[in-house]
């Protein structure tokens, strides 16, 4: 039921249920002016539990969409989406999914810690067993020192820092991320994919990462999904197979396969026929 | 770090300059200004310069620790001017508790239902546009036919009404605006964490409509205090200030500074609406943080 056809590079490991299951789903957007943009066409993608995919593509090739479709913050407009065998919409109620986005989101007027809890206030965990958890992720994160400070008083790398922590405040088995490290500058963004590796590692959680740069794409995944826009479709996938995250140090960025696989996404993402056919033979339009 | 405002001590500073200023404006204009006032055409821009119709900023203060009959034994006149405050302070303060638990409840339901936002804003609009003067007997009259059990509608609640009237109106608009201020961002992330409206109303909209609350509890307040004394006027209520103004005023003639006194008095009923609001403003401090000056 939840096998997707034709994907190149499959799942790490293909054991139980996918952590995400998509399967030709559409999205259109519907405009008064009548000019409806389709967003997403026939996109099929399988997702295994604790695998890191990365999306990338040239802007408004649905990316977002794709991402804001498996939180069950849109339906698709025909298809199905499936979250460790759940409808997207189930998986939502029952808090299969930790989200972030590139914009930190913190509440401002709630203290580093309190932001971390606030899933866990909502659901109505108890205040020991808060504190124990927002405890555990400050220390996950870095930001033990910063426990009391309030948004507006750290940087925007440790705001996001937060919203990871507060991402993973119920231990999701998935992590959805919609460029979250856009905003930040190359160094930060740097340390932040390192510390995301490791984080990754440390909770098992599988991810799917948007992003626009092909580096951290390759560094960060397993998989890197390829995109085309107008309309949004999976044009490739690429298997990168940099080792376990274990392994994965700031030495990889100069390892020779960490080159061979920015090329390869290259390659891809400008439609150069050099790479391995296209992904798909119904490409009509 | 965006904060707004100077340390207490400056703006307490600030605003005994503005107090000195005005009244060294007032002897100034009253020492070179023409007897006969400015005026163009039919219409008279600034006063005539008599003790009359001008008295000298120490007359004025000097009044205050006299009785209020100039001839008897009465009390002092600060203390009748007081006691008319707080009168008028506390009927002001029931008008503001009531306009703002209406304002906030108008305001929510216009955030919950897209459709009462677009039924009701006009009319709460329109409302303001009647004039005090028009509602206050009708309020008077209406007021009049209540008699629950031992309960009977009394003046000073048609004044608190009144008030409350003026109050509510920018209590819900600044609400509304504030319930609808989070970004589609946090919106979203509540939506995440699968709660309802409640939660969200809770933990997110009310909150973040703080920055917007704060400047209309300070309007409503200012509107409380105006519609309270205003109101006391037209209904006739004995006891506050509004009624007080008119009383003095016809001793005008005799005793120029004593129309003034309770003039003063409402500048200390307004002055001590707006430190309660401060007050609560310091008490959401919290909430204010990121505040970027509207
Ligand atoms: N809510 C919406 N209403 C209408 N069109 C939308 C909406 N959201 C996205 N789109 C359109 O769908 C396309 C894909 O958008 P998006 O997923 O945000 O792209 P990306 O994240 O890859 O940059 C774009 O053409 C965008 O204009
Ligand atoms: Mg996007």
């Amino acid at each position: 039921m939840s096998t997707a056809p034709s994907e190149q590079g499959q799942p790490v490991a293909s054991t139980g249920t996918a952590a995400v299951s998509v399967a030709g789903v559409s999205k259109v957007f519907a405009s008064r002016k009548g000019a409806d943009v389709t967003a997403l066409e026939a996109v099929d993608l399988t997702i295994a539990p604790g695998e890191f995919v990365s999306l990338i593509g040239p802007s408004g090739c649905g990316k977002s969409t794709l991402l804001r479709l498996i939180a069950d913050l849109d339906s698709p407009t025909s298809g199905s989406i499936e979250v460790f065998g759940k409808t997207a919409r189930q998986a939502r109620i029952d808090q299969a999914y930790g989200i972030a986005f590139q914009q930190a989101g913190l509440l401002p007027w709630r203290t580093v810690r309190s932001n971390i809890e606030l899933p866990l206030e909502l659901h109505r965990v108890g205040k020991p067993a808060r504190a124990a958890r927002s405890s555990e992720l400050l220390a996950l994160v870095g930001l033990s020192d910063f426990a009391d400070k309030y948004p507006d008083q750290l940087s925007g790398g440790m705001q996001q820092r937060v919203a990871i922590a507060r991402s993973l405040a119920e231990s999701p088995g998935l992590l959805l991320m919609d460029e979250p490290f856009g905003a930040l500058d190359e160094m930060t963004r740097e340390r932040m994919q390192t510390e995301l590796v490791r984080i990754c590692a440390e909770t098992g959680a599988a991810v799917v990462f948007v992003t626009h740069s092909i580096p951290e794409a390759v560094f960060l995944s397993n998989r890197v999904v390829v995109m085309s826009p107008r309309p949004g479709r999976i044009r490739d996938v690429i298997a990168v197979d940099l080792g376990r995250a274990e392994g994965r140090g700031e030495g990889l960025r100069e390892a020779d396969s960490f080159f061979e696989a920015v090329v390869a996404v290259r390659e891809s993402l400008h439609g150069e026929p050099a790479g391995a056919p296209a992904a798909r033979g119904v490409d009509q339009r | 770090m965006t904060r707004t405002g100077s340390p207490l001590g400056r703006r307490v500073l600030f605003g005994v300059l503005g107090v000195v200023v005005l009244a060294a404006v007032w002897e100034l204009y009253k020492a070179l200004g023409p007897a006969t006032g400015v005026v163009l055409g039919d219409l008279t821009v600034l006063p005539r310069t008599s003790d009359l119709a001008m008295p000298h900023v120490w007359d004025m203060v000097a009044r205050l620790f006299r009785p209020v009959r100039s001839s008897g034994d009465d009390e002092m006149m600060w203390q009748a001017v007081l006691q008319a405050s707080f009168f008028s302070l506390g009927v002001a303060a029931v008008g503001w508790l009531v306009g703002v638990v209406v304002g906030m409840l108008l305001a929510i339901l216009m955030q919950r239902f897209r459709t009462a936002e677009s039924a009701l804003l006009p009319w709460i609009v329109l409302s303001q546009t009647v004039p005090l003067i028009a509602i206050a007997p009708l309020v008077k009259r209406w007021g009049s036919q209540i008699e629950i059990g031992s309960f009977s509608w009394e003046n000073w609640m048609s004044v608190a009404l009144i008030a409350s009237y003026l109050a509510f109106f920018p209590v819900s608009i600044g609400a509304l605006r504030g319930l609808e201020s989070p970004d589609v961002n946090h919106v979203e992330l509540m939506r995440t964490y699968s709660v309802g409206w409640r939660a969200t109303l809770i933990r997110l909209r009310l909150p973040a409509s703080v920055p917007y609350l704060l400047p209309a509890l300070r309007l409503a307040a200012a509107n409380a205090v105006i519609g309270t004394v205003v109101a006391e006027v037209s209904i006739g209520l004995r006891g506050g200030i509004g009624r007080m103004i008119v009383e003095y005023a016809a001793a005008a003639g005799g005793d120029p500074a004593k129309p003034w006194a309770p003039i003063f008095g409402a500048v200390v009923v307004g002055l001590l609406a707006a430190g309660v609001v401060a007050l609560i403003g310091l008490a959401l401090t919290r909430y204010r943080r990121g505040e970027t000056p509207a």
